[in-house]
C-alpha cells in the first residue's frame, strides 16, 4: 500500500475503493465482523446491565504529533468516553473523510496506529466507512468513531451523585495534549519536547470502579476545555461548590512554560489520557492508591473536594490564602486540538 | 521554572505579607490606601493569585488603570481593520485578544464569520511568514499595544523592508504609556496614594520614563514585575516611601528594568515611528501625543496609506462608564451593566473583552470578596 495518494476513485465505490478497503482496513483492523463486509456488525450483548453508546469526531491538525496521531486519538477519545461512564468498551466503528491527494503512506500509518490503540484498549473495530472529498474541501483526514460498551448492572456513575465532602482526584498531570499539539504545529518556535498523553483509560477506570464501587461518584476525561470545563460541568450538575487547591494539581514544567509564554491557563488545556474522579471521602485514600499503583495513574493526586451545596461554582485556592473563581473558558482558544 | 518559581514561592510571599501588614499598621490610614496599578498585566496577576484577598481588610484598594491596550482600542480602529479585512485579496492578522473587541457594528470575529479573512498570530513575525508564503495576498498586521510591543512590530517592519516584501503592511495602532498615565492623573479626583508602574513598558523605556509622576503629581512610584513577590515587594516600597515622606521612582523589577531602558528597542522605536498627535482612546476620549504612526519613509508599508484610509465614522463616545472605571472612580461591579448587559461572552465595553481588562478580571476571578 506504500507510495501513491488518495484519489477521488478511492471513495467511488468502485475497484480502487475495494482495494483500499481490502488491502488496508480489513488487513490492519483484522476483525471477523469487518471481514464480512456487511452493512452492519452484529454483537452479542452481555447478560444484564445496559448499553453505553457514544461518538466523537476528530479533526486535529497536525495529524501526527508527539505522543500520538489522529488515529490513536480517534480510538482513545471514544474508548475513554465509554470508560469514564462506567462502560466496558467493546466495539468501535470508524468513518474516514479523506482529502484527495492524501499520501497513502500517511493513511496507512494512521490506520495501523488505530489498530495498536484498539489492541491496548481491548476493543474491536467492527464497522467503517470512507468518503473522499476534493482537494481543498477538507484538511487531509478527519475521523469519526462511535463506540459501544457494556455497563454492568448496579454501576451508576454521574455528577448528580456528587455530595458535599466528596474528594476530587486527577490521574496525572494536566494539559500535556494541548501543549504538545500547539508545540507540534510549529507556530510557537519553541520545541519544548512534550508528548501528548493520548492513551486509553479503560483499564484505569475499571480498576478504580472495582476498588470503590458505589463510592466512585463520577469520572470524566478532561478533553476540550480541560479541567476547567469538566469541573464547571460537575458543579452545575451536582449543585455543589467545588474547591481545588492550585498547588495540588499536577502540571508538567514544560506545560507551565508554554502557558506562561502564551498567557494560557494549564487548567483550560485538553488532556487525552487523564481522568478526573470524584469519590466518597472515606475511599479517597484507597482510590489514590489504586490510581498510583496503575501504570497510567502513577502521578495521580488528590486535588480538592466538593463544598457546600447550593453554590454551583468552581473555586481555586491559591497558595497565598487567596482564591479565585475558575470560570468556563470563552470559546476555544485552541481550535482543532482533538 | 526559573525566574517564575522563586517569585511565586509561598514562603517568600508570607514573609512579604507580614512586612506589608506591619507597615500598614504603622501607617494606620484613616481610609483604605488607593494604589493604582496602571498595567493590565498587574490587574490580571492580582486577581489570578488572589493577592487582593491576602491584605488586612480595608487597608488597600487597588485602582485599576487603563493599561490594557486591547481595552482602550477605539471602535474606529476595529472598523478600519474590518474594512481592510473585507477587501478582496487582503488577509488581516492580529493578536487573538483583539478579535472579540466590539467595533461600531461588529467585531473582527463576527466579520470573519461573514467571510472577511482574519487570522490570529502570536507574533508579528508570524504575519511576516504569511506574507512570504502567500505572495498573491496582501498581509496586513493590526499592530496594537504600548511600548512593550512597539519594538517587535518595528523590527518586523525593518525585516520586511530588508526582504523587500511588497505584500506586507501594518495598520499601526500603537499607543504610548506616559501620555495615558498623565491623562488619568490629570483628571479630577484621582486621590491616589501610590502608583505601581508597568514592568514591561519600563523594560523598554527605562524607569526614568516615570520620573514625571513624583515630580508633577507628588506620588510615589515603584516599577514592578508580574509575580506575587514582585507586586508585594512593590507595595512594600510604596508604603516605605509614604512612611518616610518621600516621592520617587524606585525600580522593584531590577532583573529586567534599567533606568535608561533597552537601547536596541528604543533605537528600533525611534527609527520606525513618529508621534501621531491626538489619538482616540476607548473610554478616555482623545489624548494628545498618545499614539504613534509609521515615519513617512515607510509609507509603502503603512496599510492606511496603501489602501486609502476610510473616514472615521463620526460616532460619539459610547454611553458606557468604562472611562470612570479606568480612572478608578468606579469599581467594575458598580457599573450598572456589569455582568448583566455587559459580560465576557457579550461585551459592551472593551474592559470586558481582554483577560487584562479590569471588568473581565473581576468577572472571571470574582472570589468570595471583592478587592
Amino acid at each position: 500500500m506504500t507510495g501513491g495518494r488518495i484519489t477521488l476513485a478511492h471513495g467511488s465505490g468502485g475497484r480502487a475503493m475495494g482495494e483500499l478497503v481490502r488491502e488496508l482496513f480489513l488487513e490492519v483492523f483484522d476483525d471477523p465482523e469487518l471481514r464480512r463486509l456487511d452493512d452492519l456488525a452484529r454483537l452479542e450483548p452481555a447478560a444484564g446491565g445496559r448499553l453505553g453508546f457514544t461518538t466523537d469526531c476528530h479533526v486535529i491538525t497536525p495529524p501526527i504529533f508527539p505522543g500520538g496521531d489522529i488515529g490513536r486519538l480517534a480510538v482513545c477519545g471514544t474508548v475513554n468516553d465509554l470508560a469514564v461512564g462506567g462502560a466496558e468498551p467493546q466495539a468501535l466503528s470508524c468513518g474516514f473523510v479523506l482529502e484527495e491527494g492524501l499520501e497513502l503512506a500517511l493513511l496507512e500509518r494512521i490506520v495501523r496506529s488505530m489498530k495498536a490503540a484498539a489492541r491496548e484498549a481491548g476493543v474491536r473495530i467492527v464497522a467503517g466507512d470512507t468518503k473522499v472529498v476534493r482537494r481543498g474541501e477538507a484538511d487531509r483526514i478527519y475521523i469519526t468513531t462511535a463506540g459501544v460498551g457494556w455497563i454492568a448492572a448496579g454501576t451508576a456513575l454521574g455528577p448528580e451523585r456528587i455530595r458535599p465532602g466528596d474528594r476530587l482526584l486527577v490521574s496525572g498531570p494536566v494539559g500535556d495534549h494541548g501543549a504538545a499539539v500547539l508545540d507540534a504545529r510549529g507556530e510557537l518556535s519553541m520545541e519544548v519536547g512534550l508528548d501528548s498523553d493520548c492513551r486509553p483509560l479503560a483499564s484505569l477506570a475499571r480498576a478504580l470502579l472495582a476498588a470503590c464501587g458505589p463510592g466512585l461518584r463520577a469520572m470524566r476525561d478532561p478533553t476540550r476545555g480541560g479541567l476547567t470545563a469538566v469541573l464547571n460541568e460537575f458543579a452545575r450538575h451536582c449543585g455543589c461548590r467545588l474547591e481545588v487547591e492550585e498547588e495540588a494539581v499536577p502540571v508538567r514544567e514544560a506545560v507551565r512554560g508554554v502557558c506562561e509564554l502564551l498567557g494560557l491557563d494549564p487548567f483550560d488545556l485538553p488532556c487525552e489520557g487523564v481522568l478526573l474522579a470524584v469519590v466518597d471521602p472515606a475511599q479517597a485514600g484507597q482510590a489514590l492508591e489504586v490510581l498510583r499503583s496503575h501504570p497510567d495513574g502513577a502521578h495521580a493526586q488528590l486535588i480538592g473536594e466538593a463544598g457546600r451545596a447550593g453554590e454551583p461554582e468552581v473555586v481555586v485556592r491559591t497558595p497565598y490564602g487567596g482564591q479565585r473563581l475558575l470560570d468556563q473558558p470563552l470559546g476555544d482558544p485552541l481550535p482543532r486540538i482533538c | 521554572m526559573r525566574y517564575v518559581d522563586e517569585y511565586r514561592a509561598p514562603d517568600a510571599v508570607r514573609v512579604l505579607l507580614d512586612r506589608v501588614s506591619g507597615l500598614l499598621q504603622e501607617i494606620a490610614p484613616a481610609s483604605p490606601l488607593q494604589i493604582m496599578e496602571f498595567c493590565g498585566g498587574h490587574t490580571h496577576a492580582i486577581f489570578r493569585f488572589g493577592l487582593h484577598q491576602t491584605l488586612p481588610e480595608g487597608s488597600v484598594e487597588w485602582v485599576h488603570g487603563p493599561g490594557c491596550p486591547v481595552c482602550v482600542l477605539p471602535r474606529e480602529s476595529i472598523d478600519t481593520a474590518i474594512d481592510l479585512a473585507r477587501r478582496p485579496g487582503v488577509t488581516l492578522t492580529t493578536f487573538g485578544d483583539v478579535l472579540r473587541v466590539p467595533g461600531t457594528r461588529q467585531s473582527l470575529l463576527q466579520a470573519a464569520a461573514e467571510g472577511a479573512d482574519v487570522r490570529v498570530v502570536y507574533s508579528p513575525l508570524d504575519a511576516l511568514a504569511l506574507a512570504r508564503e502567500h505572495p498573491d495576498r496582501e498581509i496586513v498586521f493590526l499592530a496594537i499595544g504600548f511600548e512593550t510591543t512597539m519594538p517587535a512590530t518595528a523590527l518586523t517592519l525593518l525585516q520586511a523592508v530588508r526582504e523587500g516584501l511588497g505584500n506586507f503592511s501594518l495598520l499601526c495602532r500603537h499607543i504610548t504609556t506616559p501620555a495615558a498615565v498623565r491623562a488619568v492623573l490629570q483628571g479630577p479626583d484621582p486621590a491616589l496614594d501610590g502608583v505601581i508602574a508597568p514592568g514591561h513598558v519600563a523594560t523598554v523605556l527605562g524607569s526614568a520614563a516615570f520620573d514625571f509622576i513624583p515630580r508633577d503629581y507628588r506620588l510615589p512610584v515603584v516599577v514592578s514585575g508580574f509575580e506575587p513577590v514582585d507586586l508585594l515587594h512593590a507595595l512594600e516600597r510604596l508604603l516605605l516611601q509614604r512612611l518616610e515622606g518621600r516621592c520617587a521612582v524606585e525600580n522593584g523589577y531590577a532583573r529586567a528594568v534599567r533606568e535608561q531602558g533597552l537601547p536596541p528597542a528604543l533605537d528600533a522605536i525611534g527609527r520606525v515611528y513618529e508621534l501621531r498627535g491626538e489619538a482616540g482612546w476607548r473610554g478616555l476620549g482623545r489624548i494628545a501625543d498618545s499614539a504613534v504612526r509609521l515615519r513617512t519613509e515607510y509609507a509603502d508599508f503603512d496599510a492606511e496609506r496603501r489602501f486609502g484610509s476610510r473616514p472615521t465614522p463620526a460616532s460619539g463616545e459610547e454611553p458606557l462608564p468604562c472611562g470612570e472605571v479606568m480612572r478608578g472612580r468606579l469599581r467594575p461591579p458598580q457599573c450598572p451593566w456589569f455582568g448583566t448587559r455587559c459580560r465576557p461572552d457579550a461585551p459592551l465595553g472593551a474592559l470586558m473583552v481582554s483577560a487584562e481588562g479590569a471588568c473581565a478580571a473581576y468577572h472571571r476571578y470574582r472570589g468570595s470578596s471583592a478587592p
